[in-house]
């Protein structure tokens, strides 16, 4: 092969890599135009204060599954957040051992468990003892879902955390545990919180495992012990739907949904897709 | 002597800070030219501006010319990967490639070039080649182990006798000890001895004693400057510059 | 036991603070610090309190996997091994099997792969080794964006455009081009098998991508600089150093991505057309493990039903455990072997 033509194969793996990256580029743009075409003609002041009207009726909105969404996630947090940066701290000061290494290999194969079989652990765990579907149901799902990305991002941030100044307040006399608290989290705060926005951001868009714990309710919710409406199972009902004014309401929900996400996105791989270093 | 390569007004930057500072230089053929300098003077960046690797650093610039046997390898039209098919290199750490045997790593820049020889003549070229890098006693019973299973020092060996297979016209070594333990640098020393007849050699190093050791030629730099070059003997018993002196009795800084 | 503090001169203890030093009462610190003698209670609450949590996050997993095959141990006494093999699945006859499910989870999760795999592979090359600098970041950015959306938000667009689309331009030029093949044969409705596995290639692509780009980014720069000192072209370098390199990490990027799309559950439902049967062709309607359970479970009305759907449920989570489980290997294994270097 002369160099040439050794500059031609070059030149079409590079032009290949470019079309790659175009073509993957493409869905998002198409998405993206489809929803802010589509969404803003739905959203309007009624929208964000209205419940869902009846089949026929013009007009109405979706404030109930804002709400909905809103306590399902707080519920999720509730659960998840304490025992995930409990877990984050104790994976990051022990994760070397054995009992570290199991943890956090728990940790990913939960975040590998497909969405839709939480569910179904919910189901059997909340739903058939209280005998319905219920806002702590799926608060419960949520939670479980968020466990692991809290959990692996708090281990990542607090391990950035310089070894010195932790040492600095050993030093200083001051106890393991305090120094973890005032000294450890305090300096991996940011990191840690985009984390847990990351993963509310993501359960936020849960579908799958609400549909038969949480289940939906086209009215205020009557309390958690009862079913609760939430944002992504709305657009999932509605969008299955053969009518056309709730199609438009669906994307409207959309494009909501999404001006909460884009605020929680950092720049870099996310958490759970990164690759673990043992 | 006929000169291989001739240095005029380099310079060269990292983003927007310039590392060589118009630096003129002419190297002799085939004959060991070291490079040497305190920590952060711009030798490792002075070599890698001699086969154009120093492009290949994010935001790196260069400007000035590096004429290989009378052509500017900056010219417009060069090919880069040309250039370093001819002027080999040496890193500071052992590279063989990890997934390769030791027999592939050798033949690798071959089989780059485009060069298909019979199994035959392959076999030949990568025996040769480990020959010269006097590793092929070492390694003849296990030419198919990986390239990462021997010593440290015979790694760096194995990565002499990689560039040496494309038959390059330079080699540049860039602290090619610095890694090592006494005994295998006096192994690299010694090819280094041996390679001089057939090769022309830039050496970095930042040992002056080998420099002294192994070079004819050498060359001081200092704050991204050229301060003095000249013969190694003469350099280091007769030096012309101040900071040449102060740098080689150690009164430095 | 507490320390006796020295007692600081006058002159040391004006001097710190340049205040006059009879104004400034010397406090004893000594007696305050007496306090530290409670750390160890402190620590021995605190190290309850992560272990506690840590060791409940196993029993999650365990409880996942426990309740789940409790639920459904009467599906598994009635039906045996044969539910995995029977293509019959008729809920008002009683008459169920798996085989339609697990087929079609297979076969959209791997068509899936086929699309996203040179896609996601491709991508991260080029923002590793090609793109100019000022580009790798923006264009990242973007790809994670990709993984943000809600699945239910992908389903929407597939609905709405994606199937109309695949209906209209995609299944016509492919019956058209490779129709003597028969999965590209018989009717088209839009959704289907083919759309189902288009929309789960570009949900899977940006976790394919994002794995792959930080395996490329643990390849040691002393290799890239072998090869091209070498005389290497950027692609040969890419061959020669970077792509065998990170073998090993793209594989669990791929695997990562694969276990992906064997759960994903919402987006599938609604463009795939939740037929429970098994079609050669890949524009006829199909179903998935996950689809089903979506989509029959809350109006399963026999005990029998909801435990055959969680069976379905369990046989989906062994898959994807293992397929994770395996994935992590990998890549762990491509992290320790940086660490190594």
């Amino acid at each position: 092969m002369t160099l040439r033509t050794r500059r031609h194969v070059d030149r079409l793996f590079t032009l290949l890599g470019v079309v790659c990256t175009i073509a993957l580029l493409v869905p998002l743009a198409l998405i993206f135009g489809y929803l802010v075409a589509r969404g803003v003609t739905a959203l309007n002041f009624e929208f964000f204060t209205q419940l869902p009207k009846p089949v026929g009726e013009v007009g109405g909105g979706m404030a109930n599954a804002i709400v909905g969404s809103a306590i399902l996630v707080a519920l999720a947090c509730v659960i998840g957040l304490p025992i995930g940066i409990l877990t984050g701290v104790y994976l990051a000061e022990r994760g070397r051992t054995a009992a570290g290494s199991t943890v956090r290999f728990c940790a990913d194969v939960l975040n590998g468990v497909p969405s839709i079989v939480i569910g179904i652990f919910a189901y059997t765990l909340v739903v058939l003892p209280m005998r319905g579907f219920s806002a702590y149901a799926g608060g419960i799902a949520l939670g479980v879902i968020m466990l692991p990305v809290v959990a692996r991002t708090t281990e990542e941030m607090i391990r950035l955390v310089p070894t010195s100044l932790r040492e600095a307040s050993l030093a200083l006399g001051v106890p393991t545990w305090r120094t973890t608290i005032s000294v450890v989290l305090r300096t991996a705060r940011g990191g840690i919180l985009t984390g847990i926005m990351l993963s509310i951001a993501r359960v936020a868009g849960e579908t799958a495992p609400l549909i038969f714990t949480a289940f939906g309710n086209q009215y205020w919710h009557g309390g958690l012990r009862g079913p609760i409406s939430s944002l992504p199972v709305q657009i999932y009902t509605y969008a299955i739907s053969p009518f056309d004014d709730w199609h438009r309401q669906a994307w409207g929900r959309r494009a909501r949904a999404d001006d909460a996400d884009r605020g929680h996105q950092p720049v870099g791989p996310t958490p759970h897709a990164r690759p673990a270093r043992g | 002597m006929p000169n291989k390569l001739e240095v005029a007004s380099l310079r060269a930057w990292f983003g927007t800070t310039q590392a060589l500072h118009d630096i003129d230089l002419v190297l002799p053929e085939r004959a060991v030219t070291a490079i040497i300098g305190p920590s952060g003077c711009g030798k490792s960046t002075f070599i890698r501006c001699l086969n154009r690797m120093h492009e290949t650093v994010p935001g790196t610039r260069v400007e000035g010319r590096v004429l290989l046997d009378g052509q500017n390898i900056y010219a417009s039209g060069v090919d880069p990967v040309q250039v370093r098919a001819k002027v080999g290199m040496v890193f500071q750490r052992p590279n063989p490639f990890p997934t390769m045997s030791i027999f592939d790593n050798v033949a690798a820049g071959l089989r780059l070039n485009g060069v298909r020889p019979s199994r035959d003549d392959l076999a030949h070229i990568v025996e040769q080649s480990l020959r010269q890098a006097a590793l092929w006693e070492e390694v003849k019973n296990g030419l198919h182990a990986s390239g990462v299973s021997i010593s440290g020092g015979q790694q760096q060996r194995l990565c002499i006798a990689r560039t040496l297979a494309v038959a390059p016209e330079v080699i540049l070594m860039d602290e090619p000890c610095s890694a090592l333990d006494p005994i295998a640098t006096t192994k690299i020393e010694a090819l280094i001895h041996e390679l001089r007849e057939k090769y022309t050699i830039v050496i970095v190093t930042h040992s002056m004693q080998q420099a002294a050791r192994v070079s004819d030629y050498t060359a001081f730099l200092y704050l991204g400057r050229l301060i003095e070059f000249g013969e190694t003997k003469k350099l280091f018993t007769t030096p012309e510059r101040k900071e040449t002196e102060d740098y080689i009795t150690g009164r430095f800084g | 036991m507490t320390l006796d503090a020295p007692q600081p001169t006058m002159s040391n203890a004006a001097g710190v603070d340049g205040r006059d030093a009879a104004s400034t009462p010397w406090v004893n610190v000594a007696p305050l610090m007496s306090t530290r003698r409670r750390r160890n209670v402190g620590d021995a609450v605190f190290r309850a309190l992560t272990t506690g949590a840590a060791w409940s996050l196993v029993g999650v997993v365990v409880a996942i996997v426990a309740v789940l095959a409790w639920e459904c141990a009467g599906a598994m006494r009635t039906f045996g091994w044969s539910f995995l093999t029977v293509q019959k699945w008729d809920p008002v006859a009683n008459e169920y099997g798996a085989l339609p499910f697990i087929y079609g989870t297979l076969v959209s999760s791997l068509l899936a792969l086929l699309q996203a795999v040179p896609l996601g592979i491709g991508t991260a090359l080029f923002l590793s080794e090609m793109a100019p600098s000022w580009l790798r970041a923006p264009v990242a950015f973007l790809v994670e964006l990709l993984a943000a959306i809600p699945s239910v938000v992908y389903g929407l667009w597939g609905i709405f455009v994606l199937v109309p689309w695949v209906r209209g331009w995609v299944t016509p030029w492919l019956a058209d081009t490779l129709g003597f093949l028969p999965f590209f044969q018989g009717p088209s409705y839009g959704v289907g098998m083919l759309t189902a596995s288009m929309i789960l290639a570009v949900m899977i692509v940006p976790y394919i991508t994002s794995v792959a780009l930080e395996v490329f980014r643990t390849v040691p720069v002393a290799q890239r600089e072998a090869a091209l000192a070498l005389g290497a072209t950027r692609w040969e370098m890419i061959r020669m150093a970077v792509l065998p390199y990170g073998r090993v990490g793209v594989v669990g990027a791929i695997m990562l991505g694969l276990g992906r799309a064997l759960g994903e559950t919402m987006a599938v439902t609604m463009v795939i057309g939740n037929r429970p049967e098994i079609s050669a062709s890949f524009f006829a309607p199909a179903s998935t493990m996950a689809s089903v359970i979506a989509n029959e479970f809350s109006e399963a009305a026999s005990d029998l039903y909801v435990q055959v759907l969680v069976e379905i449920g369990l046989v989906l989570l062994v898959v994807t455990m293992l397929v994770n489980i395996l994935a992590r290997l990998l890549v762990w294994r491509v992290g320790d072997a940086a660490a190594g270097h």
